[in-house]
Protein backbone atom coordinates (compact mmCIF):
# COMPACT_ATOMS: atom_id res chain seq x y z
CA UNK A 1 0.00 0.00 0.00
CA UNK A 2 1.14 3.52 -1.00
CA UNK A 3 1.87 6.10 2.39
CA UNK A 4 -0.39 8.69 0.23
CA UNK A 5 -2.79 8.56 -1.90
CA UNK A 6 -2.21 10.53 -4.80
CA UNK A 7 -2.77 14.84 -4.50
CA UNK A 8 -5.54 15.56 -7.31
CA UNK A 9 -6.68 18.92 -8.34
CA UNK A 10 -10.35 19.26 -8.45
CA UNK A 11 -12.62 21.95 -9.14
CA UNK A 12 -16.06 21.83 -7.41
CA UNK A 13 -19.33 24.82 -7.11
CA UNK A 14 -21.01 24.10 -3.36
CA UNK A 15 -23.69 26.43 -2.88
CA UNK A 16 -23.73 28.41 -5.89
CA UNK A 17 -19.82 29.16 -5.23
CA UNK A 18 -16.64 27.65 -7.12
CA UNK A 19 -13.50 25.72 -5.22
CA UNK A 20 -10.73 25.10 -6.01
CA UNK A 21 -8.77 22.46 -4.49
CA UNK A 22 -5.83 19.96 -4.04
CA UNK A 23 -7.17 17.01 -2.27
CA UNK A 24 -5.84 13.40 -1.27
CA UNK A 25 -7.48 11.33 -3.79
CA UNK A 26 -9.16 9.11 -0.84
CA UNK A 27 -10.82 12.35 0.75
CA UNK A 28 -14.32 11.53 1.59
CA UNK A 29 -16.90 14.30 0.09
CA UNK A 30 -18.05 14.43 3.41
CA UNK A 31 -14.80 15.13 4.60
CA UNK A 32 -14.11 17.78 1.92
CA UNK A 33 -17.17 19.42 2.51
CA UNK A 34 -16.50 19.51 6.62
CA UNK A 35 -13.11 19.99 6.85
CA UNK A 36 -11.89 21.86 3.80
CA UNK A 37 -15.14 24.15 3.06
CA UNK A 38 -15.88 24.17 7.06
CA UNK A 39 -19.54 23.42 6.09
CA UNK A 40 -20.39 21.62 9.24
CA UNK A 41 -24.09 21.48 8.68
CA UNK A 42 -23.65 18.27 6.68
CA UNK A 43 -23.50 15.58 9.86
CA UNK A 44 -21.56 12.11 9.96
CA UNK A 45 -23.44 9.64 12.19
CA UNK A 46 -22.30 5.68 10.79
CA UNK A 47 -19.89 6.52 8.42
CA UNK A 48 -20.84 3.36 6.51
CA UNK A 49 -23.75 4.59 4.04
CA UNK A 50 -26.59 3.68 6.92
CA UNK A 51 -28.11 6.68 8.28
CA UNK A 52 -28.40 9.21 5.60
CA UNK A 53 -26.92 11.93 7.72
CA UNK A 54 -24.81 13.10 5.49
CA UNK A 55 -26.89 13.27 2.37
CA UNK A 56 -26.41 16.19 -0.07
CA UNK A 57 -27.25 17.22 -3.19
CA UNK A 58 -24.27 15.76 -6.10
CA UNK A 59 -25.60 17.21 -9.54
CA UNK A 60 -28.87 17.37 -8.29
CA UNK A 61 -28.97 13.74 -6.72
CA UNK A 62 -29.31 12.75 -2.79
CA UNK A 63 -26.29 11.46 -2.59
CA UNK A 64 -24.79 9.77 0.87
CA UNK A 65 -21.50 12.21 1.21
CA UNK A 66 -19.13 9.46 3.40
CA UNK A 67 -19.41 6.84 0.99
CA UNK A 68 -18.66 9.15 -2.04
CA UNK A 69 -14.55 10.26 -3.02
CA UNK A 70 -14.54 14.29 -3.50
CA UNK A 71 -12.76 12.96 -6.66
CA UNK A 72 -15.91 12.15 -7.92
CA UNK A 73 -17.66 15.72 -7.92
CA UNK A 74 -15.01 17.62 -9.38
CA UNK A 75 -16.81 19.59 -12.01
CA UNK A 76 -19.83 19.01 -10.60
CA UNK A 77 -22.22 20.90 -8.39
CA UNK A 78 -22.86 20.10 -4.34
CA UNK A 79 -25.81 21.23 -2.71
CA UNK A 80 -25.34 21.51 1.15
CA UNK A 81 -28.42 21.86 3.71
CA UNK A 82 -26.42 25.42 4.14
CA UNK A 83 -27.47 26.31 0.55
CA UNK A 84 -31.28 25.95 1.71
CA UNK A 85 -31.55 29.04 3.72
CA UNK A 86 -31.56 32.47 1.24
CA UNK A 87 -31.37 36.18 2.79
CA UNK A 88 -31.66 34.49 6.11
CA UNK A 89 -35.32 33.38 4.90
CA UNK A 90 -36.02 29.50 5.50
CA UNK A 91 -36.61 27.08 2.42
CA UNK A 92 -39.89 26.28 2.59
CA UNK A 93 -38.86 22.65 3.48
CA UNK A 94 -36.99 23.62 6.47
CA UNK A 95 -40.11 26.01 7.01
CA UNK A 96 -41.75 23.11 7.26
CA UNK A 97 -39.74 20.84 9.70
CA UNK A 98 -39.71 23.49 12.20
CA UNK A 99 -43.64 23.77 12.05
CA UNK A 100 -44.22 20.52 12.57
CA UNK A 101 -41.41 20.20 15.03
CA UNK A 102 -39.94 17.26 12.53
CA UNK A 103 -36.80 17.17 14.66
CA UNK A 104 -35.70 16.60 18.49
CA UNK A 105 -32.04 16.55 18.62
CA UNK A 106 -31.53 17.56 15.02
CA UNK A 107 -28.69 15.13 13.89
CA UNK A 108 -30.04 13.49 11.11
CA UNK A 109 -32.46 16.50 9.98
CA UNK A 110 -29.77 18.13 7.22
CA UNK A 111 -30.00 14.73 5.45
CA UNK A 112 -33.56 14.26 5.68
CA UNK A 113 -33.93 18.27 4.48
CA UNK A 114 -31.96 17.10 1.39
CA UNK A 115 -33.62 13.61 0.59
CA UNK A 116 -37.19 15.86 1.08
CA UNK A 117 -35.54 18.04 -1.89
CA UNK A 118 -34.47 15.49 -3.91
CA UNK A 119 -38.11 13.92 -3.92
CA UNK A 120 -39.85 17.35 -3.94
CA UNK A 121 -37.76 18.01 -7.23
CA UNK A 122 -39.15 14.77 -8.70
CA UNK A 123 -42.34 14.27 -7.28
CA UNK A 124 -44.22 17.53 -6.22
CA UNK A 125 -47.28 15.78 -5.59
CA UNK A 126 -45.91 12.55 -3.39
CA UNK A 127 -48.32 10.39 -1.56
CA UNK A 128 -47.57 8.64 1.85
CA UNK A 129 -46.18 5.84 0.01
CA UNK A 130 -43.64 7.87 -1.68
CA UNK A 131 -42.60 9.82 1.25
CA UNK A 132 -41.85 6.76 3.08
CA UNK A 133 -40.09 5.00 0.35
CA UNK A 134 -38.11 8.87 -0.30
CA UNK A 135 -36.58 8.87 3.19
CA UNK A 136 -36.04 4.73 3.77
CA UNK A 137 -32.61 5.37 3.45
CA UNK A 138 -32.31 8.48 6.49
CA UNK A 139 -32.50 7.13 10.34
CA UNK A 140 -34.34 9.38 12.65
CA UNK A 141 -33.61 8.12 16.26
CA UNK A 142 -35.36 10.84 18.09
CA UNK A 143 -39.38 11.06 16.50
CA UNK A 144 -40.74 8.26 15.05
CA UNK A 145 -40.94 9.87 11.61
CA UNK A 146 -44.97 10.65 11.80
CA UNK A 147 -43.99 14.76 12.11
CA UNK A 148 -41.45 14.12 9.30
CA UNK A 149 -44.09 12.73 6.90
CA UNK A 150 -46.04 15.64 7.98
CA UNK A 151 -43.59 18.35 7.72
CA UNK A 152 -42.57 16.54 3.91
CA UNK A 153 -46.59 16.49 2.80
CA UNK A 154 -46.96 19.84 4.00
CA UNK A 155 -43.60 20.32 2.08
CA UNK A 156 -44.35 19.70 -0.53
CA UNK A 157 -47.72 22.08 -0.53
CA UNK A 158 -45.19 24.43 -0.03
CA UNK A 159 -42.79 24.13 -2.77
CA UNK A 160 -45.47 23.76 -5.44
CA UNK A 161 -46.94 27.32 -4.35
CA UNK A 162 -44.26 28.66 -4.06
CA UNK A 163 -42.67 27.27 -7.54
CA UNK A 164 -46.40 28.82 -8.79
CA UNK A 165 -45.15 32.35 -7.49
CA UNK A 166 -41.54 31.88 -8.30
CA UNK A 167 -40.50 32.71 -5.11
CA UNK A 168 -37.76 31.41 -2.98
CA UNK A 169 -37.85 27.37 -2.59
CA UNK A 170 -39.47 27.35 -5.63
CA UNK A 171 -36.69 28.20 -8.08
CA UNK A 172 -34.39 25.86 -6.01
CA UNK A 173 -36.67 22.96 -6.58
CA UNK A 174 -36.97 23.72 -10.20
CA UNK A 175 -33.22 24.14 -10.59
CA UNK A 176 -32.47 20.53 -8.82
CA UNK A 177 -35.56 19.29 -11.12
CA UNK A 178 -33.73 20.48 -14.53
CA UNK A 179 -31.20 17.91 -14.43
CA UNK B 1 -13.08 7.00 8.62
CA UNK B 2 -11.13 6.95 5.80
CA UNK B 3 -10.02 4.67 2.44
CA UNK B 4 -6.42 3.25 3.03
CA UNK B 5 -4.19 5.35 0.56
CA UNK B 6 -3.95 4.30 -3.06
CA UNK B 7 -2.66 6.08 -6.10
CA UNK B 8 -5.32 7.37 -8.08
CA UNK B 9 -5.85 6.49 -12.20
CA UNK B 10 -8.47 8.53 -13.58
CA UNK B 11 -9.61 6.26 -17.00
CA UNK B 12 -10.81 8.45 -20.17
CA UNK B 13 -11.60 5.20 -21.89
CA UNK B 14 -12.51 1.35 -21.08
CA UNK B 15 -10.11 0.33 -23.05
CA UNK B 16 -7.25 2.43 -21.30
CA UNK B 17 -8.64 1.26 -17.91
CA UNK B 18 -8.29 -2.42 -19.20
CA UNK B 19 -4.58 -1.99 -19.86
CA UNK B 20 -4.20 0.04 -16.22
CA UNK B 21 -5.28 -2.74 -14.66
CA UNK B 22 -3.54 -5.64 -16.44
CA UNK B 23 -0.12 -3.12 -16.02
CA UNK B 24 -1.11 -2.21 -12.30
CA UNK B 25 -1.49 -5.90 -11.29
CA UNK B 26 -4.50 -8.16 -9.26
CA UNK B 27 -4.33 -5.59 -6.48
CA UNK B 28 -5.45 -2.65 -8.87
CA UNK B 29 -9.41 -2.31 -8.50
CA UNK B 30 -11.34 -0.63 -10.75
CA UNK B 31 -14.16 1.98 -8.86
CA UNK B 32 -17.62 2.50 -11.00
CA UNK B 33 -20.19 4.23 -8.55
CA UNK B 34 -18.39 2.80 -5.05
CA UNK B 35 -21.75 1.63 -3.27
CA UNK B 36 -19.76 -1.39 -2.45
CA UNK B 37 -16.44 -0.40 -2.72
CA UNK B 38 -15.82 2.82 -0.93
CA UNK B 39 -17.54 1.37 2.39
CA UNK B 40 -15.19 -1.84 2.32
CA UNK B 41 -11.74 0.41 2.07
CA UNK B 42 -13.13 2.45 5.04
CA UNK B 43 -13.73 -0.54 6.79
CA UNK B 44 -9.88 -2.13 5.70
CA UNK B 45 -11.66 -5.28 3.88
CA UNK B 46 -10.68 -3.82 1.14
CA UNK B 47 -7.09 -2.34 0.88
CA UNK B 48 -6.55 -1.89 -3.03
CA UNK B 49 -2.69 -0.23 -3.86
CA UNK B 50 -4.41 1.66 -6.98
CA UNK B 51 -7.76 2.82 -8.18
CA UNK B 52 -8.97 3.01 -11.42
CA UNK B 53 -11.60 5.50 -11.85
CA UNK B 54 -14.44 4.19 -14.52
CA UNK B 55 -16.52 7.57 -13.24
CA UNK B 56 -15.14 9.91 -16.29
CA UNK B 57 -15.41 7.51 -18.91
CA UNK B 58 -18.16 8.56 -20.88
CA UNK B 59 -21.17 7.47 -23.08
CA UNK B 60 -21.60 4.26 -20.61
CA UNK B 61 -24.70 5.43 -19.41
CA UNK B 62 -27.93 4.23 -21.07
CA UNK B 63 -31.09 2.21 -20.95
CA UNK B 64 -31.75 1.40 -25.11
CA UNK B 65 -34.45 -0.87 -26.27
CA UNK B 66 -36.20 -1.67 -29.17
CA UNK B 67 -39.49 -0.96 -30.02
CA UNK B 68 -40.60 -4.20 -30.39
CA UNK B 69 -39.22 -5.05 -26.74
CA UNK B 70 -36.93 -7.80 -28.19
CA UNK B 71 -33.70 -5.80 -26.41
CA UNK B 72 -32.66 -3.81 -23.41
CA UNK B 73 -28.72 -3.01 -23.81
CA UNK B 74 -27.94 -1.74 -20.74
CA UNK B 75 -24.32 0.66 -20.70
CA UNK B 76 -22.13 -0.67 -17.18
CA UNK B 77 -22.07 2.79 -15.34
CA UNK B 78 -26.12 2.98 -15.75
CA UNK B 79 -27.70 3.53 -12.13
CA UNK B 80 -30.18 2.13 -10.40
CA UNK B 81 -32.43 5.18 -10.50
CA UNK B 82 -31.93 5.82 -14.21
CA UNK B 83 -32.83 2.16 -15.18
CA UNK B 84 -36.00 2.46 -12.65
CA UNK B 85 -37.15 5.71 -14.15
CA UNK B 86 -36.54 4.64 -17.75
CA UNK B 87 -38.79 3.43 -20.62
CA UNK B 88 -37.68 -0.31 -20.68
CA UNK B 89 -38.12 -0.51 -16.72
CA UNK B 90 -42.02 0.48 -17.67
CA UNK B 91 -42.34 -1.68 -20.15
CA UNK B 92 -40.76 -5.04 -18.53
CA UNK B 93 -41.75 -4.81 -14.67
CA UNK B 94 -39.84 -6.81 -13.64
CA UNK B 95 -36.48 -4.27 -14.41
CA UNK B 96 -38.78 -1.73 -12.08
CA UNK B 97 -39.12 -4.13 -9.18
CA UNK B 98 -35.51 -4.53 -8.93
CA UNK B 99 -34.10 -0.84 -9.58
CA UNK B 100 -36.50 0.70 -7.57
CA UNK B 101 -35.84 -1.58 -4.90
CA UNK B 102 -32.39 -1.73 -4.01
CA UNK B 103 -30.19 -0.32 -1.45
CA UNK B 104 -31.92 3.16 -0.49
CA UNK B 105 -32.43 6.47 -2.76
CA UNK B 106 -29.23 7.86 -2.59
CA UNK B 107 -27.72 4.51 -3.10
CA UNK B 108 -29.67 3.96 -5.78
CA UNK B 109 -28.46 7.80 -7.19
CA UNK B 110 -24.70 6.33 -7.17
CA UNK B 111 -24.55 2.76 -7.60
CA UNK B 112 -24.66 1.43 -11.39
CA UNK B 113 -25.92 -1.92 -13.00
CA UNK B 114 -22.06 -2.88 -14.26
CA UNK B 115 -20.51 -2.53 -10.56
CA UNK B 116 -23.38 -4.59 -9.18
CA UNK B 117 -23.20 -7.87 -11.69
CA UNK B 118 -18.73 -7.14 -11.85
CA UNK B 119 -19.09 -7.60 -7.80
CA UNK B 120 -20.94 -10.70 -8.03
CA UNK B 121 -22.70 -10.45 -4.17
CA UNK B 122 -24.36 -13.48 -3.08
CA UNK B 123 -27.56 -11.04 -2.60
CA UNK B 124 -27.22 -8.73 -5.31
CA UNK B 125 -30.47 -7.73 -6.70
CA UNK B 126 -30.02 -7.97 -10.44
CA UNK B 127 -28.39 -11.66 -11.15
CA UNK B 128 -31.50 -13.87 -10.28
CA UNK B 129 -33.89 -10.72 -12.15
CA UNK B 130 -31.20 -10.74 -15.76
CA UNK B 131 -31.08 -14.84 -15.44
CA UNK B 132 -34.84 -15.15 -15.71
CA UNK B 133 -34.19 -13.70 -18.91
CA UNK B 134 -31.38 -14.24 -22.32
CA UNK B 135 -28.69 -11.92 -20.91
CA UNK B 136 -24.83 -11.67 -21.98
CA UNK B 137 -22.50 -9.56 -20.70
CA UNK B 138 -20.03 -7.68 -22.88
CA UNK B 139 -16.96 -6.83 -21.56
CA UNK B 140 -13.55 -5.16 -22.72
CA UNK B 141 -9.67 -6.62 -21.40
CA UNK B 142 -6.94 -5.85 -22.66
CA UNK B 143 -7.08 -8.20 -25.40
CA UNK B 144 -9.74 -7.08 -27.32
CA UNK B 145 -13.73 -8.32 -26.45
CA UNK B 146 -16.02 -10.46 -26.01
CA UNK B 147 -19.43 -11.68 -24.85
CA UNK B 148 -20.12 -13.80 -22.22
CA UNK B 149 -23.25 -15.50 -21.14
CA UNK B 150 -24.54 -14.22 -17.86
CA UNK B 151 -24.94 -17.88 -16.41
CA UNK B 152 -21.59 -18.57 -17.38
CA UNK B 153 -20.21 -15.04 -15.85
CA UNK B 154 -20.99 -16.02 -12.25
CA UNK B 155 -18.87 -18.68 -11.40
CA UNK B 156 -18.91 -17.92 -6.86
CA UNK B 157 -19.58 -15.55 -4.49
CA UNK B 158 -17.84 -12.41 -5.46
CA UNK B 159 -15.83 -14.02 -8.39
CA UNK B 160 -17.09 -13.40 -12.56
CA UNK B 161 -15.51 -14.89 -15.47
CA UNK B 162 -13.65 -11.60 -15.95
CA UNK B 163 -9.99 -12.03 -16.50
CA UNK B 164 -6.99 -9.70 -15.13
CA UNK B 165 -8.11 -6.07 -16.51
CA UNK B 166 -11.21 -7.09 -18.18
CA UNK B 167 -14.33 -4.88 -17.79
CA UNK B 168 -17.85 -4.92 -18.22
CA UNK B 169 -19.10 -2.87 -21.03
CA UNK B 170 -22.56 -3.51 -21.42
CA UNK B 171 -25.26 -5.99 -20.30
CA UNK B 172 -28.16 -6.62 -23.36
CA UNK B 173 -31.13 -8.51 -21.95
CA UNK B 174 -33.34 -10.14 -24.33
CA UNK B 175 -36.71 -12.06 -24.02
CA UNK B 176 -36.78 -15.41 -24.45
CA UNK B 177 -37.65 -16.96 -27.70
CA UNK B 178 -41.53 -17.39 -27.84
CA UNK B 179 -44.42 -17.84 -30.39
CA UNK B 180 -47.56 -14.93 -31.75
CA UNK B 181 -49.49 -14.64 -29.05
CA UNK B 182 -47.72 -15.93 -26.06
CA UNK B 183 -47.42 -13.70 -23.41
CA UNK B 184 -44.44 -13.21 -21.22
CA UNK B 185 -44.69 -11.49 -17.33
CA UNK B 186 -41.95 -11.16 -14.79
CA UNK B 187 -41.60 -10.02 -11.19
CA UNK B 188 -38.82 -9.83 -8.72
CA UNK B 189 -39.67 -9.96 -5.19
CA UNK B 190 -36.99 -9.33 -2.57
CA UNK B 191 -37.36 -9.74 1.60
CA UNK B 192 -34.96 -7.39 3.89
CA UNK B 193 -35.07 -6.15 7.58
CA UNK B 194 -34.84 -2.22 5.91
CA UNK B 195 -33.99 -0.11 2.59
CA UNK B 196 -30.12 0.02 3.21
CA UNK B 197 -29.67 -4.08 3.95
CA UNK B 198 -29.25 -6.60 1.25
CA UNK B 199 -32.17 -9.20 0.62
CA UNK B 200 -32.67 -11.95 3.49
CA UNK B 201 -34.22 -13.85 0.19
CA UNK B 202 -35.44 -12.98 -2.99
CA UNK B 203 -37.14 -14.62 -5.76
CA UNK B 204 -37.37 -13.78 -9.60
CA UNK B 205 -39.99 -15.55 -11.87
CA UNK B 206 -40.03 -14.97 -15.89
CA UNK B 207 -43.58 -17.06 -17.29
CA UNK B 208 -44.47 -17.45 -20.80
CA UNK B 209 -47.88 -18.16 -21.04
CA UNK B 210 -49.76 -19.80 -23.61
CA UNK B 211 -53.74 -18.81 -22.81
CA UNK B 212 -53.73 -20.22 -19.44
CA UNK B 213 -50.83 -22.70 -20.14
CA UNK B 214 -47.57 -21.74 -18.94
CA UNK B 215 -45.26 -22.93 -21.97
CA UNK B 216 -41.94 -21.86 -20.48
CA UNK B 217 -40.65 -20.41 -16.95
CA UNK B 218 -37.53 -19.67 -15.30
CA UNK B 219 -37.28 -19.40 -11.27
CA UNK B 220 -34.26 -18.03 -9.71
CA UNK B 221 -33.53 -17.21 -6.10
CA UNK B 222 -30.81 -14.84 -4.23
CA UNK B 223 -29.54 -14.14 -1.06
CA UNK B 224 -29.83 -18.23 -0.45
CA UNK B 225 -26.84 -19.62 -1.74
CA UNK B 226 -23.53 -17.94 -3.17
CA UNK B 227 -24.59 -17.47 -6.29
CA UNK B 228 -28.07 -16.94 -7.97
CA UNK B 229 -29.91 -20.41 -7.45
CA UNK B 230 -32.02 -22.00 -10.49
CA UNK B 231 -34.99 -23.33 -9.15
CA UNK B 232 -35.35 -26.11 -12.31
CA UNK B 233 -37.95 -28.43 -9.96
CA UNK B 234 -40.24 -25.37 -9.17
CA UNK B 235 -40.19 -24.40 -13.15
CA UNK B 236 -41.23 -28.22 -13.78
CA UNK B 237 -43.94 -28.35 -11.31
CA UNK B 238 -45.78 -25.33 -13.83
CA UNK B 239 -43.97 -26.36 -17.33
CA UNK B 240 -46.72 -27.36 -20.04
CA UNK B 241 -49.52 -26.89 -16.94
CA UNK B 242 -52.05 -24.51 -16.24
CA UNK B 243 -51.69 -22.31 -13.68
CA UNK B 244 -53.56 -23.06 -10.94
CA UNK B 245 -53.38 -22.73 -6.92
CA UNK B 246 -52.21 -26.40 -6.72
CA UNK B 247 -49.89 -25.63 -9.66
CA UNK B 248 -48.58 -22.74 -8.13
CA UNK B 249 -48.31 -24.02 -4.72
CA UNK B 250 -46.54 -27.14 -6.16
CA UNK B 251 -44.08 -24.81 -7.48
CA UNK B 252 -43.59 -23.21 -4.77
CA UNK B 253 -42.74 -25.98 -2.64
CA UNK B 254 -39.84 -27.31 -4.48
CA UNK B 255 -38.52 -23.75 -4.03
CA UNK B 256 -38.51 -24.68 -0.53
CA UNK B 257 -35.05 -26.97 -0.86
CA UNK B 258 -33.75 -25.25 -3.87
CA UNK B 259 -31.09 -22.73 -1.96
CA UNK B 260 -28.54 -23.67 0.56
CA UNK B 261 -28.82 -20.49 3.13
CA UNK B 262 -26.31 -19.86 5.39
CA UNK B 263 -28.17 -18.92 9.17
CA UNK B 264 -27.18 -15.28 10.45
CA UNK B 265 -28.30 -12.23 11.47
CA UNK B 266 -31.04 -12.17 8.95
CA UNK B 267 -32.54 -15.34 9.95
CA UNK B 268 -31.81 -18.95 10.36
CA UNK B 269 -31.72 -21.41 7.18
CA UNK B 270 -35.31 -22.89 7.68
CA UNK B 271 -36.41 -19.22 7.91
CA UNK B 272 -34.88 -18.20 4.72
CA UNK B 273 -36.17 -21.48 2.80
CA UNK B 274 -39.76 -20.57 4.24
CA UNK B 275 -39.37 -16.97 2.72
CA UNK B 276 -37.96 -17.81 -0.46
CA UNK B 277 -41.47 -20.50 -0.87
CA UNK B 278 -43.71 -17.35 -0.28
CA UNK B 279 -41.22 -14.96 -2.24
CA UNK B 280 -41.96 -17.86 -5.34
CA UNK B 281 -45.39 -17.85 -4.83
CA UNK B 282 -46.47 -14.50 -4.47
CA UNK B 283 -43.74 -14.00 -7.78
CA UNK B 284 -45.27 -16.11 -10.05
CA UNK B 285 -49.27 -14.85 -8.90
CA UNK B 286 -47.42 -11.60 -9.72
CA UNK B 287 -45.68 -12.75 -12.99
CA UNK B 288 -48.96 -14.33 -14.70
CA UNK B 289 -51.36 -11.32 -13.68
CA UNK B 290 -48.73 -9.13 -15.19
CA UNK B 291 -48.47 -11.55 -18.82
CA UNK B 292 -52.00 -11.02 -18.96
CA UNK B 293 -51.94 -7.19 -18.99
CA UNK B 294 -52.69 -5.88 -15.04
CA UNK B 295 -50.87 -3.31 -13.79
CA UNK B 296 -49.14 -4.81 -10.45
CA UNK B 297 -47.11 -2.45 -8.74
CA UNK B 298 -44.30 -4.51 -6.20
CA UNK B 299 -40.98 -4.03 -5.58
CA UNK B 300 -38.20 -4.83 -2.34
CA UNK B 301 -40.39 -5.31 0.87
CA UNK B 302 -39.02 -4.99 4.63
CA UNK B 303 -39.83 -6.91 7.09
Amino acid sequence: MPERSDGVSISVTVNGRRHQAEIEARLLLVDFIRENLNLTGTHIGCDTSFCGACTVLLNGSSVKSCTVLAVHAAGGEVTTVEGLAKDGELHPIQQAFKDHYALQCGYCTPGLLMSTCHLLARNPNPTEKDIRKAIAGNCCRCTGYQNIYDAIADAAARVSAARAAGTHGGRAAASAEAR
Amino acid sequence: MHPGPFRYHRAASLEEAAVMLQQLGEDARPLAGGQSLVPLMKLRLAGPTDLVDLAFVPGLSYVRHEDDGGEIRFGALTRHAEIADSGAAARFPILHDCAAGIGDVQVRNRGTIGGSVAEADPSGDWAPVLLTHVTEIRCVGPGGERTVALRDFILDAYTTALGPGELVREIVMRAPPHEDGERIGGAYIAAKRCAQVYATASAAVRLTLAGDVCRDVAIYLGAVALTPVEVTAAAEALRGRALTRETIEAAADAARSGGDPQPDMRGSAEYKCALATALVKRAIEIAARRARGEQVEVSHEYA
